[in-house]
């Protein structure tokens, strides 16, 4: 029976000395399990774990506490070439010293398979990345795009159960960047393999991952699908990390399962809102994330609900969208729009002072616990 | 072009420092060709070739190797003959001794940290810079003890008694030259990223592999540049070797010292060419596996 979840850590902590000579939680309680043929994003900022994480999976570090579970089985202290997963570094680490052909075929003659399905194989995964006939060169002699599908087609070549990826996209522009995103997630759909990625780029993250854990300090903040982490934020941590919001300080005034009034001092107003936490009470301090482009501006004056009233302030065209602060209440929030209309026509914009009607649909207004 | 100015100034400074490198050795080469028996002036080259040599009045007329006259002589002459077997011996099992040890040590450095790791460094530094004759006493007093007591404990033959020899030069060069190994393959090291070991061990090297196909490779240039550098210290070691060498193991530098106390003759010159020239490939190659590019 195929193991549940491709790979699993169980309540894993790592602990690294610093040169001051403190003990410094690499990472910290981590608990994630991973489905298989899942892409499996872990995102956050730098140093909170990521690299030690993907590390402790591909077997260079071994936990302090906790376990590190690879399609069932417990790895232990299972050195890395006795593990089924393969790593892209973050650097590459190609083998200097060898050709593209010689970096691909390694790990298949580590396998001990026979020249003729060496050939073949390395053959298959240059062609899957798009470097035939580059095979005789070393990697010195190659763009930095190129080096990085030949680190890809080095891992892939051996099928492993578990793809790990270290930042592979970090050192490659920006329009790069995205062909190899597109590019990534195909092959991962093709070929079935658990691809684990880090990345700091929040962007990276929701376009191409089945779920994402969000981390900070070596603890996993949040674990979810990207509509889930993006619309369902369960902190200000999270929702501050991905994306933008408005966060307004409130106070909750009735809560039932779904729906809830929290009175906002700012906005001088109630705001029917959608609890995140499950654990909140009547009475109890808030605070309401709303995201920049769930604000909708209006024509209609008729009662909807969190219905308000604000003043342009300043206005931001940056092509696909227009970025407004308004002034509603004592608060100021960003707004975004996006220019469905041209814009050439200076009256479609909208002008420092003008007053404008704003919804916000209660579903789009967050309540979270302060921090 | 160049945004530097070619200044006066430095074309001279840089042709003076040649000049007081190079003339003297190039004095030395030009009298190994020396007609003149005493070799105190160059009496010219020896022009003519005859089935055997001509001496007038301490002049070498005429000889079956032409102005080569010297070299010849040098290459019948047995006990140089001798010396440079003993020298090359010495060289080739004292480098490599010293390139393998010299070099498993720089790894260990590099990859175990234990208390005493800050003085590993220095420890490394003192042989070199600790003057040679103080290295060579030591050296001498440590076998002397040392075979003393052992002669005595084993109660050995006058045949088979522990004595000075190729033994306790070769000793005595591995322990000088691994230092200067260690620092080198050490430089090569610090950019030496530990991420292709883990690739090499993620694709399924064990650690074995993972040196023999990976870190031996990428750390080759450094190990032959430590290895070559090792080679001309051996070759050139005159003052440890003045103090551990004994009979029958006389290497070119004993033999060359022990000439100039005699006569000098071109035959002298003759030899130290020879060497110059081997001394001079060896450090060429050393610069080119420097430059190599992992
Ligand atoms: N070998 C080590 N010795 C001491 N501290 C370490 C070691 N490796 C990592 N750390 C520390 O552990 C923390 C987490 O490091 P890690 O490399 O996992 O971060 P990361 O999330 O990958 O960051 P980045 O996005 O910058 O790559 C950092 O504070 C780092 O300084
Ligand atoms: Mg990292």
């Amino acid at each position: 029976m195929p193991a549940e979840f491709a790979v699993e850590l169980r309540d894993v902590v790592k602990q690294f000395v610093t040169p001051e000579g403190a003990n410094l939680a690499a990472v910290d309680h981590v608990t994630m399990q991973i489905r298989n043929g899942e892409f499996f994003s872990m995102l956050g900022s730098s140093g909170c774990g990521k690299t030690t994480s993907l590390r402790m999976i591909a077997g260079f570090e071994w936990p302090d506490e906790g376990e590190v579970i690879i399609e069932g089985k417990p790895m232990g202290h299972t050195p890395p070439y006795q593990r089924n997963v393969n790593m892209v570094f973050q650097n590459y680490a190609l083998f200097q010293h060898m050709t593209v052909f010689e970096n691909v075929a390694f790990g298949l003659e580590m396998q001990r398979a026979g020249r003729k399905e060496i050939i073949t194989r390395v053959g298959r995964s240059l062609d899957m990345v798009q470097l035939k006939g580059l095979d005789r060169r070393r990697p010195r002699q190659l763009s930095g795009g190129q080096q990085q599908r030949v680190a890809l087609a080095r891992a892939l070549v051996n099928l492993p159960a578990v793809l790990l990826l270290d930042e592979p996209l970090g050192a490659l522009d920006l329009k790069l960047r995205k062909e190899m995103q597109l590019e990534l997630k195909a092959l991962q759909q093709q070929l079935g393999i658990t691809f684990i990625y880090v990345t700091h780029d929040q962007e990276e993250a929701l376009t191409m991952s089945d779920r994402i854990a969000v981390m900070s300090l070596g603890k996993v903040r949040q674990m979810g699908t990207p509509q889930e982490i993006y619309e369902r934020p369960s902190s200000r941590f999270v929702a501050e990390f991905i994306g933008e919001s408005n966060f307004i300080d409130g106070r909750m005034v009735q809560i039932s399962k779904e729906a809830a009034q929290v009175h906002v001092p700012a906005l001088n107003m109630e705001l029917s809102a959608t609890p995140i936490s499950g654990d909140l009470v009547a009475g109890e301090d808030v605070i309401v994330s709303i995201r920049p482009e769930k604000v909708q501006i209006t024509n209609s004056i008729n009662e909807m609900p969190n219905h308000m009233e604000g003043t342009v302030e300043k206005t931001v065209y940056i092509g696909s969208d227009t970025h407004l602060i308004i002034h509603t209440g004592s608060q100021n929030l960003k707004v975004w729009e996006q220019n469905r209309v041209s814009r050439i026509d200076p009256h479609a914009f909208y002008s420092s002072g003008q007053k404008i009607q704003l919804v916000i649909l209660p579903e789009n207004a967050l309540i979270m616990k302060r921090e | 072009m160049n945004p530097y100015r070619r200044s006066p100034a430095i074309i001279l400074a840089s042709s003076l420092v040649y000049l007081f490198l190079y003339a003297p050795i190039f004095v030395l080469i030009l009298y190994s060709f020396n007609a003149s028996r005493t070799n105190i002036i160059f009496a010219g080259f020896i022009t003519n070739f005859e089935p055997r040599p001509t001496l007038q009045a301490g002049l070498v007329t005429a000889s079956p190797c032409g102005p080569f006259h010297w070299f010849c002589e040098l290459s019948h002459n047995r006990e140089v003959m001798s010396a440079a077997r003993n020298t090359l011996t010495i060289a080739v099992i004292s480098t490599i001794v010293s390139t393998v040890i010299g070099t498993m040590a720089a790894l260990a450095l590099q990859r175990y940290e234990f208390k005493l790791k800050p003085f590993t460094q220095v420890s490394l530094y003192i042989p070199i810079v600790i003057p040679e004759i103080v290295m060579g006493i030591g050296i001498l007093t440590l076998f002397s003890q040392l075979f003393g007591v052992l002669n005595e404990a084993l109660k050995l033959q006058a045949d088979s008694r522990l004595t000075l020899g190729l033994g306790t030069v070769i000793v005595s060069h591995i322990a000088f030259s691994i230092p200067f190994v260690t620092l080198i393959v050490q430089a090569r090291l610090q950019g030496f990223d530990k991420s292709f070991e883990e690739a090499a061990m993620d694709l399924g090297a064990n650690e074995w592999t993972t040196f023999r196909r990976v870190t031996f490779p990428m750390l080759l240039p450094g190990i032959l540049s430590g290895c070559l550098l090792a080679f001309t210290l051996s070759l050139d070691d005159f003052v440890i070797t003045f103090f551990t060498n004994g009979p029958g193991s006389t290497t070119l530098p004993i033999y060359l010292y022990g000439l100039l106390r005699r006569i000098i003759t071109p035959q002298v010159n003759a030899l130290s060419t020879v060497w110059i020239a081997i001394v001079f490939v060896a450090v060429l190659l050393i610069q080119q596996s420097q430059n190599r590019k992992v």
